[in-house]
């Protein structure tokens, strides 16, 4: 198998796609000549045509909105945002049209959004931000959040598969920086069931996208404590793998909620306040959220590296609920 | 000034053949329109009887231009029109007890109950349902058409909206994006003149709203929208110009909503001479008196439609007020697709 990066695996599970479908197209601001701000589509443009790789003017409500006309007439459309926070803009399109269409007209609306999400590296409060939260609270939607370059290769495939509107959060964080084997063939990932990325007994973390490495990282230093640390990558925020969830909060009896998105109204507090509803005698500690604080994602390094949580910060809930 | 082009009135008999109708087709378009106002009508009767749950809106004023744009439209062409556009509805073909089950929050509207009173359409008969967003649908049309566009198919797609409408940043994004890709879309600005109670010059500065598709590189035309021939060989030309490559055009019809916004307002605001002028150029007796003077509807085919139109619509009230309320296990139902709900004309 080879060896990509989890950037070079999104390229990867598109080009397949677009390859095997003819009904799929990627249009978005950019992607075409230039291969997207990211260049996740570089090369595209070449082998499929400038009218399956459509260079968009800056015009999110209308890039999404296309989508969803071309969706219903029969295509396969992927729309890229330049930046997941872009993605404000097209908010009527995608809560209002696309996401309702199915419910009250019947008429399913199967597109896929990519959204370039997470912060890192001083992007600030409008080129950083995780959205997953206000959109997997929207009813129709579906929200993928891949950690590993085999999910997001996988998941980006069941992405365009669906027959729904689909938010594919691509962490920007993990584009060069995460790399392993993906196979070349094409293959799904399903949406809504979880990943243990790591087995453990005594503490659970639930987590997914970028976190997923800093609990990695944590999870390690409590192997030196003498505490074994299960982390599970939920992978798609909406629908989500409750079960999972459940069945690692009953074996380790103790739950640290992880996410990046500020904290408030996270969609941690929803898998912490289900956890306490449906296991709660199964616990042996309160469930811990560990996210964002509730403010715009600052630019400079000190204040940006307070805003995410980082792996000091995951350590010291471990240790806490260890020792509860 | 005014830029776009300002549509003269349809004369002859002739000039409507040569536009695409003959004389049994004329008589047709008259069956719609009576069944469009007719429909409207009859629900805002069911309002006062307390059966229509919500609001009540209708187009009256508007069912010639929206007959009009319909009737121009292929039978493999798209459309999203709106609250005022009834007239779209039924030249497309929806049976009319559906229209009056969607009404009332029946299980065999449309939506099922799910949503109400305009907010619908059978995607079998190429409509998409609009939502309450105005200008949401115009990008959706757009996208219609790119698609088309995409497959090298020659389907034309219209997108309706209003003056009001036109003040937001869809219509301005769905039109920029139909102009640098000279895609095959007919936008159609329904211009009634007074967006709920918003008169036009607060809402937009140029003349005529049409007048803004210079600046998106297609051509705008303005028509007097209660006259139906003219606004359908206005549509006409514009769709087979979308439909040869010639990409977008924008038609603004002008109309007066003879209405309040919907049911509750008596439209207080609208100047009592305004009506009573636009009055006078009723869209349905216009196009009545033009087939009597042009294409001699005699008294008994006169007779013979309107008879059949009120067959239709009673027979059409009678089946929607048998037709049950949603049971409330349909709730939860369909918020999210099945792979199976693809199976349609359209999503193959």
């Amino acid at each position: 198998m080879p060896e990509l990066t989890y950037l070079q695996a999104i390229s990867d599970g598109l080009r397949t796609e677009m390859r095997r479908d003819k009904r799929v197209f990627i249009i978005g601001e950019d992607v075409g000549v230039y291969g997207g701000a990211f260049k996740v589509t570089l090369g595209f443009q070449e082998e499929f045509g400038h009218w399956r790789v459509i260079d968009a003017p800056l015009a999110e409500t209308a890039i999404v909105g296309a989508c969803t006309g071309a969706a219903i007439m029969g295509m396969r459309p992927v729309a890229e945002m330049q930046f997941a926070d872009f993605i404000s803009c097209a908010w009527d399109q995608l809560v209002t049209v696309a996401a309702k269409q199915r419910y009250r007209a019947g008429t399913p609306v199967p597109i896929t959004v990519r959204l370039p999400s997470g912060g890192g590296f001083s992007g600030g409060p409008f080129h950083s931000q995780n959205p997953e939260s206000s959109f997997a609270h929207i009813p129709g939607l579906k929200c993928v959040c891949p950690a590993t370059p085999e999910d997001a290769k996988g998941l980006l495939i069941s992405a365009i598969e669906d027959p729904n509107p689909v938010l594919y959060f691509e962490h920007k964080h993990l584009y060069r920086r995460i790399k392993a084997e993906v196979p070349e063939e094409r293959y799904t990932v399903p949406l809504g069931k979880a990943r243990v990325h790591r087995e453990g007994d005594d503490v659970s973390v639930i987590t997914w996208g970028a976190m997923v490495y800093t609990a990695e990282e944590a999870a390690q230093q409590l192997d030196g404590d003498g505490a074994s640390v299960e982390i599970l990558d939920l992978r798609t925020v909406m629908p989500w793998d409750k079960a999972a969830v459940l069945e690692s909060a009953r074996k380790t009896s103790k739950v640290l909620v992880l996410h990046e998105d500020t904290r408030t109204g996270g969609f941690g507090a929803e898998i912490a306040a289900t956890i306490g509803e449906e296991a709660f005698e199964d616990l042996d500690a309160p469930v811990k959220r560990i996210a964002a604080p509730d403010t715009p994602v600052p630019f400079s390094p000190p204040l940006e590296k307070a805003f995410i949580p980082q792996v000091d910060d995951v350590v010291a809930g471990l240790r806490e609920l260890v020792a509860y | 000034m005014a830029i776009a082009r300002e549509a003269e009135p349809v004369g002859s008999l002739r000039e409507v053949r040569e536009a695409g109708l003959d004389r049994e087709d004329l008589l047709g378009v008259y069956r719609n329109l009576l069944l469009t106002r007719g429909i409207e009508e009859r629900g805002h009767i069911l309002y006062r009887q307390g059966k229509i749950p919500g609001s009540f809106y209708t187009g009256r004023g508007n069912e010639g231009a929206s007959v009009g744009v319909a009737t121009a439209m292929g039978a493999d062409d798209v459309g999203t029109p709106l609250h005022r556009d009834m007239g779209v509805h039924v030249v497309r073909g929806i049976e009319p007890w559906r229209i009056f089950a969607q009404y009332m929050g029946r299980a065999d509207g449309p939506t099922k109950g799910k949503d109400g009173n305009v907010h619908m359409a059978d995607s079998n008969l190429g409509l998409i349902a609009m939502v309450s967003h105005l200008p949401a649908m115009l990008p959706v049309a757009v996208g219609c058409a790119l698609a088309f566009r995409i497959r090298d198919e020659k389907r034309v797609a219209v997108g309706w909206f209003g003056e009001g409408a036109s003040a937001r940043g869809d219509c301005h994004e769905a039109m920029t994006l139909a102009g640098v890709r000279k895609l095959p879309v007919v936008f159609v600005c329904d211009n009634n003149q007074w967006a709920y109670s918003t008169p036009s010059h607060l809402e937009f500065a140029t003349e005529h709203v049409a007048d803004r598709a210079d600046a998106y590189g297609f051509e705008g035309i303005v028509v007097d929208g209660t006259d139906l021939l003219a606004v359908y060989r206005e549509a006409r030309r514009a769709i087979e110009k979308a439909r040869a490559g010639g990409g977008p055009t924008l038609i603004e019809s002008v109309t007066l909503r003879m209405e309040g916004h919907a049911v509750h307002d008596d439209a207080f605001y609208v100047p009592k001479e305004m009506f009573e002028k636009w009055a006078e150029n009723d869209p349905l007796e216009r196009f009545r008196t033009w087939l009597r003077q042009n294409a001699d509807m005699s008294d008994e085919e006169e007779e013979e439609i309107s008879g059949e139109v009120k067959k239709i619509l009673n027979d059409a009230l009678k089946r929607a007020e048998e037709s049950p309320l949603p049971d409330i296990s349909s709730l939860r139902d369909g918020v999210y697709a099945t792979p199976e709900d693809l199976d349609t004309p359209h999503h193959k």
